[in-house]
């Protein structure tokens, strides 16, 4: 159920000059959170910004099996992210959600990949959970500018998901983009099973960027595997209210249908896409 | 003092209260389904719809600015025959009062929308759209021109027994003259303003932030201008006069009331806050019982102008 809370920040941890997960007080949306699904936030004190902000839910927090609130990734671009970054306990942030279509969750025998860039690894926290919890077997491939700004390793390792990282200055991990690792471990995984018959199957799912949404759909492609990317345009409601955030998409959202470009509001028909039906620039 | 009566009259038509939610910020009305009881509303006006589906402008669509947004959507919709098909059974279903905004090209394609949808059922009213400061062809052709704004208008009239509802521009030298044009043509009411011709820039890339180059602003950054258009309006048409341009609380639907709006629309605010419905409505009781006010009809063009300098000044 969609609801509007004054959420108290419970904590606000920096994790570098520009990234943060903030604690909110939001239990009832982070309930109904499906893994994907976003809020759109504003500061509950402020009509500066006047719009509200969409991030996805990084993790819904526990305590004593009770639900206490969620957190959001968030890293300092804008106003609002700096408003998330300053924010200290107590403080109040408006959160709407839980918004969007969530991932399509897979389960054994099928192989989960989360492919994260930057700030992109938000939704995966949730995800990973959701996967685990079914006894998916579950990777993140997670790429960064430099090894500083990737979060969360030991939170995904302990959990049993297996990282393979790339930097794009190559001190850990891949050099290059996320993409160097999985395009290698799609060859691999294709040479190890050359039949059709025995083809191991896996999800790819990908946030991050979208030039890298796009290099991970078309590798996703090239090796014939599906994929499920999380897609992040300027949006103004969060709601379907008011059209600005449209995905050009050639596929009917959750069917076989295919039709010819149209724009589709990524708030309502995504942020959650199969990588084949977005039409990429 | 008993229930306030906050109920509306647009020609034949009685809008249980003021509030409406405006077109192009409120989907069709059944996205909004999880936030508010649509039965609830005064209205619904429905994002303007084309004889035909159009896919819009592309992004960027939106930036925001100072205490508001400029918007350059293009009207993406699914056209009137979809409309009819997928969402109007639903709004039915929802006891919705739907407005529906349309838009034409030319003279004819308005009066063909009129007659598709006086004929299907749900449609309490048709609201004009003469006045979307984002696509090229039609529309604000006919709203920059007092005769145009006549003749769709009048043509309209004569194809519909629908209360029709002209949506006006506020970018020309004197609203008041295109509300007196709308009223002469028969209208049943004008809603204003649409939102104003406005451009933002990147500076560090020396690009427009919108596609479309230019799109309109709203937003409470446009609220006094709007009141004022809203004032000038009452004082020169007879007909109910609808306002809108910023409205985010009930002091501000209030604000217009006082200036002569007998009902009100509320577009960017529900972005920010799809559960501002029920805080304007009790905004706008409390006060009229505060103010011992028991028909919003009578607190419609109350603003007081005499002056309070007068007698300072005779001494």
């Amino acid at each position: 159920m969609l609801r509007d809370v004054e959420a108290r920040v419970i904590s606000n941890t920096r994790l570098s000059p520009d990234y943060n997960v903030i604690a909110l007080a939001a239990p009832e949306i982070a309930e109904a959170t499906q893994p994907g699904q976003f809020v759109m936030v504003k500061s509950a004190r402020s009509a500066d910004p006047l719009l509200r902000r969409p991030f996805s839910v990084f993790e819904v927090l526990r305590s004593n099996n009770r639900v206490e609130g969620l957190t959001l990734l968030s890293k300092r671009i804008g106003v609002t992210t700096k408003i998330l970054y300053d924010a200290v306990a107590g403080d109040r942030i408006a959160c709407l959600g839980p918004l969007g279509r969530p991932f399509e969750i897979v389960d054994p025998p099928v192989e989960a990949w989360m492919v994260a860039g930057g700030v992109g690894l938000a939704p995966f926290a949730t995800l990973g959970e959701a996967l685990l919890a079914r006894g998916t077997k579950t990777t993140l491939f997670y790429g960064a500018r430099t090894g500083a700004e990737l979060f969360y390793l030991d939170w995904f390792q302990s959990r049993g998901i297996r990282l393979v990282l790339a930097t794009e200055d190559g001190l850990t991990g891949d050099r290059g983009r996320v993409t160097v690792p999985l395009e290698r471990e799609l060859r691999e995984l294709e040479s190890r099973t050359p039949s059709p018959e025995s083809r191991s199957q896996v999800m790819i799912y990908a946030c991050g960027p979208e030039p890298m949404l796009e290099a991970v759909a078309h590798v996703a492609a090239k090796f014939r595997r599906p994929s499920q990317v999380s897609v992040e345009r300027t949006m103004g409601c969060g709601m379907g209210g008011c059209y600005s955030c449209v995905i050009p998409v050639r596929g009917e959202a959750g069917s076989e249908r295919t039709r010819p470009p149209h724009y589709v509001r990524s708030c309502i028909a995504g942020p959650v896409f199969r990588g084949e039906d977005v039409v990429w620039d | 003092m008993g229930l306030a009566d906050l109920s509306v009259q647009i020609g034949a038509l009685t809008l249980k209260n003021p509030l409406i939610a405006a077109s192009g910020c409120f989907g069709y009305g059944v996205e909004y389904t999880e936030a508010v009881d649509l039965s609830t509303l005064g209205g619904v006006a429905v994002k303007g719809l084309f004889l035909k589906p159009r896919e819009g402008h592309p992004p960027e669509r939106i930036v925001e600015t100072p205490s508001g947004m400029l918007n350059a959507i293009g009207l993406q919709g699914i056209g009137v025959h979809r409309f009819i098909d997928e969402k109007l059974p639903e709004l039915r279903r929802l006891r919705a009062t739907v407005i529906v905004n349309i838009c034409g090209s030319t003279l004819d394609e308005y009066v063909e929308l009129a007659r598709i949808l006086s004929d299907a059922e749900g449609v309490a009213a048709l609201e004009l759209n003469i006045s979307c400061p984002n696509i090229k062809e039609g529309g604000i052709t006919f709203g920059c021109s007092l005769h145009g704004t006549f003749d769709v208008v009048s043509a309209v009239k004569k194809v519909t027994a629908l209360p029709i509802i002209p949506k006006l521009t506020p970018n020309v030298t004197d609203v008041a003259s295109f509300a007196r044009a709308s009223e002469d043509a028969g209208a049943d009411a004008v809603s204003l303003v649409n939102t104003f011709l406005a451009m933002a820039i990147d500076v560090e890339t020396r690009r427009p932030e919108l596609s479309n180059i230019v799109g309109g602003l709203s937003g409470p950054a446009i609220r006094p201008i709007a009141v004022r258009m809203v004032y000038e309006c009452r004082r020169a048409v007879k007909i109910p006069v609808i306002g809108m341009g910023g409205i985010a609380s009930a002091r501000d639907a209030l604000e217009f009331i006082i200036a002569g709006a007998d009902a009100v629309q509320v577009g960017t605010a529900n972005f920010v806050d799809p559960f501002i419905w029920q805080k304007l409505l009790d905004g706008i009781t409390e006060y009229m019982r505060r103010h011992n006010i028991s028909r919003i009809g009578d607190l419609v063009g109350t603003i007081d102008t005499t002056s309070r300098e007068k007698e300072w000044i005779s001494s």
